[in-house]
């Protein structure tokens, strides 16, 4: 019996499922692995605290159902939960976990003082490791919430989260217009997912879903285009991330630039038509 | 339907990151000439709220909040906003409570207040951003919690709620009375008080209490043993060109240098 549990929904070929395993692995040998089945609010988390009593780490990736059932699952356990994780390690016998605050201007390393600690993780940023054997969790009986709709508008069958190349737009995109008509072949040229900041979702420009930044996605591609993206810290707590930050901004004092590896200062409307031809000419 | 709205009042997220500075031994941010707004999330809630009232016509919104003396200001807007009444726990230099511990408060002052049908928190706050107030309260109080919601319906006593998810949004039932948290969409962007509404909201009463009077054990949760202003180096290379076409020539050759890396 291991002390360390990684509750998973969805999927363990995901790359955030493997990234748990991964954190997971940085903190003991054996690791014992819960999928959620069917989650419901309520059932899910009853189901989870009777399955995990007893551990003393329980890890989670930082996906909606997470979030929503980490604290709630530590206060059922007796224990203290923390979240969106980027570093999680033992020290002096008690977890301590690092993470943004302030959206982003600060970095905080907490120490979780009650038994279980239950973090849920940047999962993305930890270096992945495989999923061997899994208990299966199907949900309690519990008739005071039910998920009555699933509905489903994600872009493509890729999580943004996964992404490997990202173009994203920010208030300075204007309009839907521009998302459709500019951002979107760009980013098919470049294999690339699109993504939005939070003024742009604001908007009603692009959907929800799109949102990259403190309150929305955090993602951690390899390369994120910033187009008219100013790059306010709440934004930049969503990429931090990234390895790779390029970006177009017509501002030169635009913060976005102090994270950016490289860029151009040009009015983005000018650049993407001009950019898309080059990008079509070496492709060739 | 009888609404609770918990609202807290924060350093203003707004502040540039040049004028933003930590006190290493409180391990918190300094205050500085920055104000104190009312968490967005917190708004998005009330807002929320707000606009459930309007459309059936009837309920009642109270709005509730843990601080200092002075997050008596943000109840007075959400009682310009329109909120019925409202109420203050007081606690002058908290710092940064443990989620458990506001949870506790919070828990508290509800069984003061008496029933309510719906208890609204903020999805996190724009300071600490810990995401676990409303769960927390949920299992302080006993109830159901659905989160990242953006709105919600009644249907007798049943409660449908909209929520967020990363793939889309799913509509989740629940059992009055229920817990559940508010994120932001283009609905639910706070309303602007009138200015005659903010002149008859600072005449309202507002309940007070000190954080004593609730007599809310404290627990051992987490503590932050460190807060550091991460360094970056500026290093951003602008692409250079004599021409538009030349200077786009080269942002195309290091987009490409980067992605075939990949």
């Amino acid at each position: 019996m291991s002390d360390i549990i990684i509750i998973v929904f969805g999927s363990t070929e995901d790359r955030s499922a493997q990234g748990l395993a991964g954190a997971a692995k940085g903190l003991a040998e054996s690791v014992r692995v819960l999928v959620v089945d069917d989650y419901q609010p309520e059932g899910t988390l009853t189901a989870l605290a009777d399955a995990s009593r007893g551990a003393k780490v329980i890890l989670l990736a930082n996906d909606t159902y997470s979030q929503e059932v980490a604290p709630r699952l530590a206060h059922r356990l007796g224990g203290t939960a923390v979240g969106d994780g980027t570093d999680v390690q033992w020290v002096d016998g008690k977890i301590r976990v690092t993470r943004q605050v302030y959206g982003g201007k600060a970095q905080a390393v907490i120490e979780l003082r009650r038994n279980p600690a239950v973090v849920w993780l940047r999962a993305r940023s930890f270096a992945p490791a495989a999923i061997g054997d899994v208990e299966r969790i199907a949900p309690a009986t519990n008739t005071r919430t039910r998920i009555v709709e699933r509905t489903n508008v994600a872009q493509t069958e890729a999580r943004l989260e996964d992404a490997r190349v990202i173009v994203s737009g920010g208030r300075g995109i204007g309009g839907p217009e521009g998302f459709r008509d500019e951002l979107e072949p760009l980013a098919n040229l470049l294999g690339a997912q699109m993504a939005a900041s939070r003024a742009a979702c604001d908007a009603g420009w692009v959907p929800p879903t799109w949102q990259v930044g403190q309150t929305g996605k955090k993602v951690a591609p390899d390369l994120y285009l910033a187009i008219a993206i100013t790059g306010a810290s709440q934004h930049m707590a969503g990429i931090s991330e990234a390895k790779t930050i390029a970006a177009i901004n017509i501002d030169p004092d635009a913060p976005i630039f102090k994270h950016s590896r490289f860029g151009i200062v040009e009015d983005y409307r000018k650049v993407v038509p001009l950019l898309r031809r080059k990008l079509e000419e070496l492709a060739k | 339907m009888n609404i609770l709205v918990c609202m807290k009042q924060i350093l203003d997220p707004e502040v540039p990151a040049r004028d933003f500075r930590i006190d290493p031994v409180r391990k918190e941010a300094e205050r500085g000439s920055a104000n104190l707004v009312a968490n967005i999330f917190c708004e998005n809630a009330l807002e929320t709220a707000l606009q459930f009232r309007d459309r059936s016509g009837g309920g009642r919104i109270t709005v509730l909040s843990y601080g200092p003396a002075g997050a008596e200001d943000l109840l007075r807007k959400a009682l310009a906003m329109k909120a019925d009444a409202a109420a203050l726990v007081v606690e002058e230099n908290a710092g940064n409570p443990d989620p458990l511990h506001v949870a506790r408060v919070l828990a508290a002052a509800v069984r003061k207040l008496g029933a309510f049908d719906l208890i609204l928190t903020g999805r996190e706050a724009g300071d600490w951003g810990a995401g676990q107030t409303g769960g927390l309260l949920a299992e302080e109080l006993g109830l159901p919690c659905i989160s990242f919601a953006d709105s919600f319906e009644a249907a007798g006593a049943t409660l449908r709620v909209r929520r967020q998810t990363e793939a889309g949004w799913e509509i989740v039932e629940a059992e009055t009375p229920v817990v559940v948290t508010i994120t932001n969409d283009e609905h639910n962007v706070p309303r602007i008080p009138k200015v005659r509404d903010v002149m008859m909201a600072h005449r309202q009463p507002l309940t007070q209490w000190s954080v004593a009077e609730l007599e809310v054990a404290s627990q051992d949760y987490y503590e932050v043993v460190e807060l550091r202003i991460p360094q970056k180096e500026s290093r951003c290379e602008l692409v250079s060109g004599d021409t538009l076409e030349q200077k786009v020539d080269a942002l195309a050759r290091k987009l490409v240098e980067v992605t075939a890396a990949i």
